[in-house]
């Protein structure tokens, strides 16, 4: 047991499932040699070998697609997409083939894939390093949606991911690798060694997908994030004192229905945060279910709080990035309904 | 958990000189058991699409559609090389690949007919079925995405450290297809074993080769990624069977990947709906008329008198009665339960 940051938590993670099994292979643009560009692959080529750990050309669709070529007999490549903003050209492969091999092989063909890859903003990116596409997966069926918000998490999650016989995203929040970033973009950065999620077991567990955590216990509202977000909504709470309930859903695929059932019965309201762009986001997904399964307890609108729906902007990251005074002003105007 | 591989991996040697650039191998006379094989495989995939556009006429067949008929001696010549384990996966012109890796007739039927017993349970349809007993990574419909799996396929052949080739087919279409390349800049880096058979059949759906692509030379789409390639006449079965030895043989001996151009003809329509303005009938008729890759083989057969004509009707029959069981099963098996949508998905 030790801090560590989620960039350590991750490679840990990897670390852990190629020891156990020689089928985990690790690849993508620049993580072999290199480490890659975050540093979460550093070190395994050098334990691994080039074999079990290697560079890619930078060819998206080539590496994913060959990765499900290499899964489909049997292996279990868990490849790096350098930012999530580079994962559109690998789109055609991960919908037609990753998603769906499964079924249209009738279960004989399994695509134990994963795809880790840098999302969202906050290190000022600009439009083609910030971007947060989890809905353009969450709308696939046949994939699985991940988001990790702290250390303990990422390596768990990253365990279930690499053992799940099926495809899985694997978002990873860069301004997370270092420090829980709450919003507050003017303080200082806390850093994962004074955060008690930054404490991460030796070895192998395994946190199953699907189940969301509640992270701030409340009583006057529902709040339903990931990632990032999870941050900046407890933020959000402690800074109006008013007493949410900030539940992180880990995976956005399957999701926990049940725990956010059981929160909004409880509370009777709900906002829904998340970076990526308002409309189709996967806000407006949260929003249509708890109004489907919860509609009777409701005493308020269910908001949404996101990005605008703009490009990610350079300059103005602040502006555009759904902060802890935007969070905290919804939550204001739903107890306030 | 802890499946460890089968053995260490092995690194393509690197630093050994490599062979010189293979050459279209001369043409080498078939023996009276691989003229009959061969006759006997070809006659199976033409019956079989034969019946399959009759069904599809008569409406047992529903969607798309995509027959084989000219280019049998490709598949057929490619499997006499290939060895056990050797994986095959291809585009949506599927049905005779997998006929070519004995994969059953009725299963391949049914699942066009969309029936329980097809390879999919029916969830595929006609460009997308499996066999993992018969090495077969599908059926892709979407035009080129099967060049990187197979190239994955190769990869695992190598992490492995068997001696099996991935065999990755798609057209002169596919060929201009952004991923082909990024398919072929990695089976080299890394020297992987798998042959791309490029089925040159002249048309791309409706486009010709010449309308759609720069270098029409096929065989030469690998040389920046020092990828070695040969043209091959893909109408004649015996032509395939040496440069399928030639490739697989490249391959195991691990020089990497190797491209092989079929110059095959298609004589049906892309799908079943094609107004065939493309191209002229006399056009279709002249490779039919003097290039079939069954006509070919049978006059051989007669000519030796290693077959007479009886026994020719005796084979003919004996596919046909295959064919018209699978038809058959094809029609009569119940369809796919309703429960069925909610099954192999993932939760």
């Amino acid at each position: 047991m030790s801090r560590r940051t989620m960039i350590e938590a991750i490679r840990d993670a990897m670390d852990v499932e190629m020891g156990r099994d020689d089928n985990v292979v690790v690849f993508g643009e620049d993580v072999g040699y290199f480490g890659g560009v975050f540093r979460c692959t550093a070190g395994l080529q050098a334990k691994y070998g080039r074999d079990r750990c290697f560079d890619t050309p930078i060819s998206e669709l080539g590496i994913v697609g060959t990765a499900i070529g290499m899964a489909a007999y049997g292996l279990r490549p868990c490849v790096e997409v350098q930012f999530a903003d580079y994962v559109y050209p690998a789109y055609d492969q991960i919908v037609s083939e990753a998603a769906r091999l499964r079924y249209r092989s009738a279960g004989e063909f399994t695509c134990p894939i994963v795809i880790r890859m840098p999302t969202g903003g906050g290190i000022f990116g600009g439009q083609t390093h910030s971007q947060s596409p989890e809905a353009l997966f969450t709308h696939v069926s046949g994939l699985k949606v991940v988001v990790p918000s702290n250390p303990y998490d990422a390596k768990g999650l990253l365990i279930a991911a690499i053992e799940d016989p099926d495809p899985v995203i694997f978002l990873e929040p860069k301004r997370l690798y270092n420090g829980p970033f709450d919003g507050h973009h003017e303080r200082p950065v806390t850093p994962w060694s004074k955060h008690r999620l930054g404490e991460v077991p030796d070895g192998h567990y395994a946190i199953p997908l699907g189940q969301a955590a509640v992270r701030r216990e409340g009583s006057a509202v529902t709040v339903l994030a990931y990632g990032t977000m999870t941050h900046v909504a407890e933020a959000a709470a402690e800074d109006t004192g008013i007493d949410a309930e900030v539940i992180d859903l880990r995976t956005l695929l399957p999701l926990d229905l049940d725990t956010v059932r059981k929160s909004v019965e409880k509370t009777g309201r709900c906002v829904v945060v998340h970076e990526a762009t308002l409309t189709s986001g996967f806000g407006a997904e949260l929003a249509a279910l708890v109004q489907e399964h919860c509609f009777f307890h409701l005493e308020a609108p269910v908001r949404r709080i996101a990005g605008w729906d703009t490009p990610y902007p350079h300059a103005q990251e602040w502006d555009y990035f759904p902060g802890p005074e935007r969070v905290g002003r919804a939550l204001r105007e739903t107890v306030e309904v | 958990m802890a499946t460890a591989a089968k053995k260490a991996p092995q690194r393509a040697k690197s630093d050994s000189k490599p062979k010189s650039p293979p050459r279209t191998p001369a043409l080498a006379d078939f023996s009276k058991e691989q003229e009959l094989a061969a006759y006997d495989a070809m006659l199976l995939i033409r019956r079989f699409e034969e019946k399959a556009g009759q069904l599809y006429g008569m409406g047992f067949i529903g969607g798309f559609c995509h027959l084989y008929i000219g280019q049998e001696a490709v598949v057929t010549g490619m499997q006499m090389a290939l060895k056990e384990g050797d994986q095959i996966i291809t585009g949506y012109r599927d049905h005779g690949h997998m006929l070519a890796t004995g994969m059953s007739p009725r299963g391949v039927m049914a699942e066009l007919t969309g029936r329980r017993g097809g390879y999919s349970h029916g969830k595929g349809g006609s460009m997308h079925m499996f066999s993992k007993e018969k090495n077969f990574y599908g059926g892709h419909g979407i035009v080129g995405a099967q060049v990187p799996l197979g190239t994955g396929l190769a990869f695992a052949n190598r992490y492995r450290g068997n001696d099996n080739v991935s065999v990755v087919y798609f057209g002169d279409g596919a060929a201009n297809q952004g991923q082909v390349y990024e398919s072929f800049n990695m089976a080299s880096l890394w020297k992987l074993p798998v042959v791309y058979v490029i089925e040159n059949n002249r048309y791309a759906m409706g486009t010709a080769v010449s309308r759609s692509s720069a270098e029409t030379d096929f065989s030469h789409r690998g040389l920046s990624f020092r990828i070695p390639g040969i043209q091959v006449d893909g109408m004649d079965v015996r032509a395939v069977k040496a440069a399928a030895d030639l490739a697989t043989e490249w391959c195991r001996s691990g020089e990497g990947p190797i491209i092989l151009e079929m110059q095959t003809y298609r004589y049906r329509g892309h799908s079943m709906s094609d107004p065939a303005k493309y191209r002229s009938k006399d056009e279709v008729q002249k490779m039919r008329s003097e290039h079939d890759p069954i006509e070919q083989v049978k006059t051989r057969l007669v000519e030796k008198k290693w077959a007479s004509e009886d026994d020719l009707k005796a084979m003919d029959k004996k596919v046909r009665d295959i064919v018209a069981d699978a038809a058959d099963f094809a029609q009569s098996d119940a369809e796919p339960d309703a429960s069925e949508l909610w099954t192999d998905v993932v939760h």
